[in-house]
């Protein structure tokens, strides 16, 4: 980790060895999202592209979950007509040429969480590749807005202005609790971890005892547009989701955002890892 | 009523002599075009003169007809046999190394069919154009199936057929016909067309049409029953067909078309709402899906990739859409887009219209343009007609739908107030009915004007007096409108949505608070709206249906269903509710 966080030197030193792991289990998960992508092909259904993400992760050291892999295809990866949790799982919807899809998956490595969403096409898509292109103004906007310590919920509905601008209807709000981001955080390794409904009771465990502190001092580890969200930033790792949706096409990023409590802004909040699939993107398209 | 311009050429076959007229640039694909049933050429002259811009259009009349020879006896020389034959002549004459596109409407369709379905033309043609005209054998088999497994729905569709079918019977029996259509019946024709059908008084048909009715009848004579009752099992079509189905047809329902892809694998389905003579009332829309057809089966360009609902029927319309920069504007022009139909965005935020357009582009409008124009400036809008008619022709849907919200107690509103709700919200759609319409009314080829009022129009409200008001005389107007416009087949809705979730509460203006209190109800509003959480896509689809079914007021949500049930069968009810406190 070349940036310092702004705290005293050995907890500095401490937090950027543990970045370090965060960072290198994000990685991990994008070369999963981006190897399991390559082997897409027309026929495949989304419990198969879950199951691809599952063995490649788990062949490489994989042994628990924040939640399982993810695989949304054509218009389910703009979640439409979705009202129930239980639709986020995948389904026997079956790959196209030329449909959208996304990877979704969080991975933990080494008592390291990573949360990452991957966004991609069979072939040409020219909507979705628009999405994609105007997620960027997305990422900035939240980066900056972190910085100048602005109450999560004012960004959030930022957000959802920039989104109505851009003529996208706000996917994320599909979420749990509508949340655009939440917390990450290490993760006791245990023999056996079982999961819940996708989520693994461990991470699941972690995010409560958040939300039980967070509730006592007035903040919480999911960023919502509800009142509970209507805080500053606090420190931590969050998994931000901005996920866009434009008739019957959606297109989402993940990755995780390092808030410190430093006084500089730069290192205030910054993006854990700038060298990602759909940040490359962007620099190649310029 | 001439062709001009053509030049002429006669064309030898089988003992008969055709006239074929020829149009446009001979370098250019060769699309030629065949008449029905009791015309000549010159039922094509309009859509002639629009093609020949970019291809080189050949006409001929059919034999026995116009100006081209009868055969003797006439009784066998019209099978269909015979009528490949002088297509096949022809073709070779004016294109000898080049298949042709080919176009048939109504009996030159039903002989386009036998063309595009046999052996021996395999080749030579390179896209039919079919409109109002089947196949004989595909009508043959159709019968059949009906025939052999009755359901109720489909005993239905054979009757109605059977019904629209009576002049087959009557073409049937001996002589008569004759007599009817060289007496009375072929002076009286052309009025009978101009009342019936809505064809322009310019001259057609031509004074041929007495012996070409009379020689016509032996088109159905020589094939309709043999083929139906023996219709052939191997009519393929080879070459991609576009189907043109007028919805308004009286001798042809569109259910005949159901099956058609089992026929024809390349096959682009449009319609058309009209009546039968589709060459003589609509040739701009003809002209243009012709035009597409030709050049996308020459390879120039995709097919289009419209998915849409409803894309047969606003594939390539222009369709000009204000407001169009957010909320149901954006939605209905992406809708249209979806449609693959044209769009010009309106809209006074520029960035908005602009944005629009783009996305349009992308989910398959075949081209978008944005225009930044407020709708209450009489002089802008006025530009923006003469601009959109020279530039990109006259619009087929337009829809008003820019607006703005104001809410507040009739005493808290001022006269400025007044003024700036109602020059958007009436006055926006009186600029765009009296300029667009306008053009729609003078081209006399059809077209539709939605114009967005509101539930407000029928649901009185102490906290919405002069939007209500707006509203209510854009409902009236587009009434009265549609009473005006209905014998020039122009269509008039008013759609009536209710509560929809976009940003026209955080825009509108709260009457006689102070700023932050407008503020805060603006929010409050936006948020209610965003619980109720009805989509404008929804009202989109309602907006597309409408100008499908032609209907003339649409209430959307539920609440503006109830509502509008209620303005009719318990107004004292609703009087009772508008004098409740909104919760802002």
């Amino acid at each position: 980790m070349t940036r310092m966080v702004g705290m005293t030197k050995g907890a500095a030193a401490e937090l950027s060895a543990e970045l370090r792991g965060f960072k290198e289990v994000q990685r991990l998960a994008y070369a999963c999202a981006e190897a399991v992508a390559a082997q897409l092909k027309p026929g495949v259904t989304e419990r198969e592209a879950a199951r691809m993400q599952r063995v490649w992760l788990r062949e490489r050291g994989v042994r628990d979950w924040f939640h399982l892999p993810f695989a949304w295809f054509g218009d389910r990866t703009a979640f439409v007509n979705f009202r129930v949790p239980l639709q986020f799982f995948p389904t026997d919807r079956r790959l196209e040429p030329g449909m959208p899809f996304i990877l979704d998956m969080a991975p933990v490595h080494k008592g390291c969480t990573a949360d990452i969403g991957y966004s991609g096409s069979l072939g040409l898509n020219p909507v979705q590749d628009k999405l994609l292109a105007d997620l960027e103004a997305h990422r900035e906007l939240i980066l900056r807005e972190v910085r100048e310590r602005r109450p999560l919920r004012e960004i959030y509905e930022d957000v959802d202005r920039l989104m109505v601008r851009q003529g996208y209807a706000n996917r994320h709000r599909a979420y749990p609790f509508g949340v655009i981001a939440h917390k990450v955080d290490r993760v006791k390794e245990r023999a056996w971890s079982p999961h819940l409904f996708g989520f693994g009771t461990q991470s699941l465990k972690g995010l409560a005892g958040d939300a039980l502190r967070g509730h006592r001092d007035g903040w919480s580890p999911l960023w919502s547009p509800y009142r509970f969200s209507d805080h500053p930033p606090r420190p931590g790792l969050w998994a931000v989701e901005p996920h866009l949706g434009f008739r019957g096409t959606g297109a989402k990023f993940e990755e995780i955002l390092v808030v410190t409590d430093s006084r500089d802004p730069e290192q205030s909040a910054f993006w854990l890892d700038d060298d990602l699939p759909h940040v490359r993107r962007w620099a190649e398209d310029r | 009523m001439s062709l001009e311009g053509a030049r002429e050429r006669w064309v030898r076959t089988g003992g008969i002599e055709l006239c074929v007229a020829e149009l446009g640039d001979e370098t250019q694909p060769t699309v030629v075009l065949v008449h029905g049933y009791p015309d000549s050429k010159e039922v094509w002259s309009e859509v002639a003169g629009r093609l020949s811009e970019r291809f080189h259009v050949v006409l001929y009349d059919v034999r026995g007809h116009g100006r081209s020879t009868a055969p003797q006896p006439l009784r066998g020389g019209f099978t269909l046999e015979k009528l490949t034959d002088d297509f096949l002549a022809v073709a070779d004459a004016v294109s000898p190394d080049r298949p042709v596109h080919l176009v048939g409407h109504d009996w030159g369709s039903v002989q386009s069919w036998e063309f595009v379905t046999v052996k021996r033309t395999e080749g030579r043609i390179a896209s039919f154009t079919s409109m109002s005209g089947p196949s004989l054998d595909h009508f043959g088999h159709w019968i059949k199936r009906r025939v052999k497994r009755p359901t109720p729905r489909r005993v239905g569709q054979l009757l109605g057929q059977g019904a629209k079918s009576w002049y087959v019977y009557l073409l049937h029996t001996p002589v008569l016909p004759e007599l009817a259509w060289r007496g009375p019946l072929g002076r009286r024709w052309p009025k009978i067309l101009q009342r019936v059908e809505k064809v322009p008084a310019d001259g057609y048909p031509t004074p041929s049409l007495p012996s070409d009715a009379a020689h016509g009848a032996w088109l159905y004579r020589d094939n309709v029953r043999a083929r139906l009752s023996r219709p052939r099992t191997d009519a393929y079509a080879h070459a991609p067909v576009q189907l043109v189905t007028p919805l308004g047809d009286a001798f042809l329902s569109e259910k005949l078309y159901d099956e058609l892809e089992l026929w024809a694998p390349q096959l682009v389905r449009r319609t058309l709402p009209a009546k039968h003579w589709i060459p003589r009332t609509r040739p701009d829309q003809l002209a243009s899906w012709i035009t597409e057809f030709v050049i996308a089966s020459e390879g120039g360009r995709p097919a289009p990739v419209a998915s849409g609902p409803y894309a047969d029927r606003f594939g390539g319309q222009l369709v000009l859409v204000t407001g169009a920069g957010s909320g149901i504007g954006r939605a209905t022009a992406y809708a249209f887009a979806e449609a693959g139909a044209r769009v010009v965005a309106v809209d006074r935020n520029a960035e908005g219209a602009a944005r629009t357009a783009e996305m349009s582009r992308l989910i398959g409008a075949p081209d978008a343009w944005a225009e930044t124009v407020d709708v209450s400036d009489e002089q802008a809008m006025e530009k923006l007609a003469e601009k959109v008619a020279t530039e990109y022709g006259v619009v087929d849907v337009l829809v008003n739908n820019a607006g703005i919200g104001l809410s507040g107690s009739f005493f808290d509103t001022t006269a400025e107030d007044w003024r700036k709700v109602l020059d958007v919200n009436l006055w926006g759609v009186i600029h765009g009915c009296r300029l667009f319409g306008k053009q729609m009314a003078e081209r006399g080829q059809g077209g539709h004007i939605v114009n967005t009022a509101s539930a407000a129009a029928y649901q009185p409200s102490k906290a919405l007096p002069a939007y209500s008001t707006s509203k209510a005389a854009v409902l009236m107007l587009s009434e009265c409108l549609r009473a005006e416009l209905a014998g020039q087949g122009i269509g008039v809705s008013a759609i009536c949505p209710g509560f929809v979730h976009t940003n026209i509460t955080s825009t509108a203006r709260f009457a006689g608070v102070a700023a932050e209190e407008e503020k805060r109800r603006q929010k409050r509003a936006a948020r209610l709206y965003r619980l109720r959480g009805y989509p404008p896509e929804k009202v989109a689809d309602a907006v597309l249906r409408a100008v499908v079914r032609n209907q003339a007021v649409v209430p959307v949500t539920p609440e503006a269903r109830g509502a509008h049930l209620m303005s009719r069968f318990a107004p004292r009810a609703l009087r009772a509710i508008a004098r409740l406190e909104p919760p802002l």
